[in-house]
């Protein structure tokens, strides 16, 4: 069995969690591989939520098998899909199952997924959302009820340290502190210096919650200009597509886990942040090669 | 103010397809301010009509009126000889002018040919935007004077996602503002960032129970 992630976050040492992507359909059987294949080489296995607005097999229930297999799961819940009522009924599945960790997110909009017609929901927001997982977990519901057995969540977030402009991000991150969270995983960053700045602006506020920076690996010049162009608060730095355009053809999956591996030792030696959270979306299977080079395993 | 666009041609010919004599019926306010149902609109729907069922060789007679507020039954019933003359009412008017008209004449078909849109204002000629979603809970004074519920595309009460694109654009379209943006540029510059940085609670959605119903306060 793992150690509850809530523990690891107490412990002085680096934490790594990683993504478990469900599948478009009914069949459980990559993520299956993918939880027996990661489960003991990280920390936490963060489970989306209909990632990109793309309808899919759901969160919750990947997060269950993540239990039956022996791993920790963490479960991402949006704001997109479900109204206040839906996301405490789900809140008090997931914790009666076993579920102990819920990362708190506003979620993309219905525009950038396959079902664009669908009405967004976002009764919530994500700062609303992290008030209401302490609502349950002092054994209320959000509209004043006393539940019969209440919950014990750990309560993590997101944040964009390199959005332009930063000023109104970081006003949304200090709420979101005050609400109260124990980790924040960052977007995808590439400059140390950014998720440093970061960190410093969280410490300076709360020193227990803990930073997890986000590490996408970058396997092509031609990802590199999509997510430039495409992913809001992205920003791929030049000398990463320099260094992607040298590499021989056919070795761009290899060179985007040897960068990434680079950042995350720089990062745990030069203690720029508590951990990583890698983001290696359809590429799963290649996780443990970063880990390993990163001298994590 | 009120903010309609006309239907495509096809379905407005569509829903009168089996009418012969056909009162296309404007409104003159909201809609004529945004181009979309007043006097003049009127006219260009109604000679359209006919061009298009001329051709069709299925000949259509169009009647045309407008009346100052849709909205307003005294005075849509300055009208009801025109519309006893006809076989059906294509209005012009917001979604609230063609039910006023449905209701006052209602063994008529009234259909509609505009979609009603949303509440806003023009940003400049021949463009206007989303202001208000009529919620029933202004809350703009905590937020300088700027709706996140209708201008940020998520609708979000506590700061931007984390899609804001670089310089303060919305993720999913780059040619609008990120609300949240403009409500921390106007906060700044008011001296007022505290507020931004105050919880909002989330929204209370029974402050208009559907369908929505106000009674004047008794003087």
């Amino acid at each position: 069995m793992s150690t509850p992630f809530r523990e690891i976050l107490k412990k002085e040492g680096f934490v790594v969690t990683t993504e478990v992507g469900p599948e478009k359909g009914s069949s459980v059987s990559k993520a299956i591989e993918h939880i027996e294949l990661l489960k003991d080489k990280v920390h936490g296995l963060n489970v989306t939520d209909n990632q990109s607005s793309v309808m899919r097999y759901p969160s919750l229930g990947i997060c269950l098998l993540i239990k039956e297999h022996g791993g920790e799961p963490v479960l991402q819940v949006t704001c997109r899909d479900r109204n206040r009522m839906a996301i405490q009924a789900d809140l008090l599945f997931a914790h009666s199952r076993g579920v102990r960790n819920v990362l708190c997110l506003t979620g993309d909009s219905v525009d950038v997924g396959d079902h664009k017609e669908a009405k967004q929901v976002f009764d919530l927001d994500s700062v609303q959302l992290i008030h209401l997982v302490h609502t349950l977990n002092s054994a209320r519901d959000i509209a004043g009820n006393e539940l019969s057995g209440g919950t014990d969540f750990c309560v993590g977030t997101a944040a964009s340290p390199s959005s332009d402009p930063i000023e109104p991000q970081l006003i949304k991150v200090e709420k979101k502190i005050k609400a109260g969270v124990d980790f924040i995983q960052t977007q995808a960053v590439y400059e140390l210096d950014e998720i440093k700045r970061f960190t410093d602006f969280v410490r300076n506020m709360d020193e227990k919650v803990r930073i997890l920076a986000g590490i996408v690996p970058i396997i092509g010049v031609k990802m590199a200009a999509y997510m430039n162009e495409n992913v809001p608060g992205i920003v791929i730095p030049q000398r990463i597509i320099d260094e992607l355009a040298e590499a021989p053809k056919g070795t761009g999956v290899a060179k985007g886990i040897e960068m990434s591996a680079r950042m995350i030792r720089q990062l745990k030696e030069e203690r720029v942040c508590d951990g990583v959270h890698i983001m290696f979306i359809g590429r799963e299977e290649r996780v443990p090669e970063i880990l390993e080079a990163a001298g994590l395993v | 103010m009120i903010i309609a666009e006309r239907k495509p041609m096809e379905e407005i010919e569509e829903s009168v397809a089996e009418y012969k004599k056909v009162l296309v019926a404007g409104c003159g306010t909201c809609v004529t301010v945004c181009w979309a149902g007043g006097e003049k609109e009127v006219g260009i729907l109604a000679s359209q009509l006919r061009l298009a069922r001329g051709a069709a060789g299925n000949e259509i007679v169009t009647l045309e009126t407008t009346v100052e507020r849709q909205c307003e039954k005294e005075m849509v019933t300055e009208i009801k000889d025109k519309v006893a003359e006809a076989d059906a009412v294509l209005s012009l008017a917001c979604g609230s002018g063609v039910q006023t008209m449905a209701e006052l004449f209602d063994d008529k078909p009234v259909l509609p040919a505009v979609n009603t849109t949303f509440i806003g204002m023009p940003e400049r000629e021949g463009l206007w935007v989303e202001m208000c979603g009529a919620c029933g809970d202004c809350f703009l004074d905590r937020t300088g004077g700027v709706c996140p519920m209708v201008r940020c595309a998520k609708g979000l009460l506590n700061g931007p996602c984390g899609g804001t694109r670089k310089g303060g654009m919305c993720e999913i379209d780059p040619d609008k503002d990120c609300a949240w943006v403009l409500v921390h540029r106007r906060l700044e510059k008011q001296g007022r960032l505290d507020l931004m940085r105050e919880y909002v609670t989330p929204k209370n959605f029974r402050a208009v129970r559907r369908p929505g119903k106000v009674q004047a306060a008794k003087a």
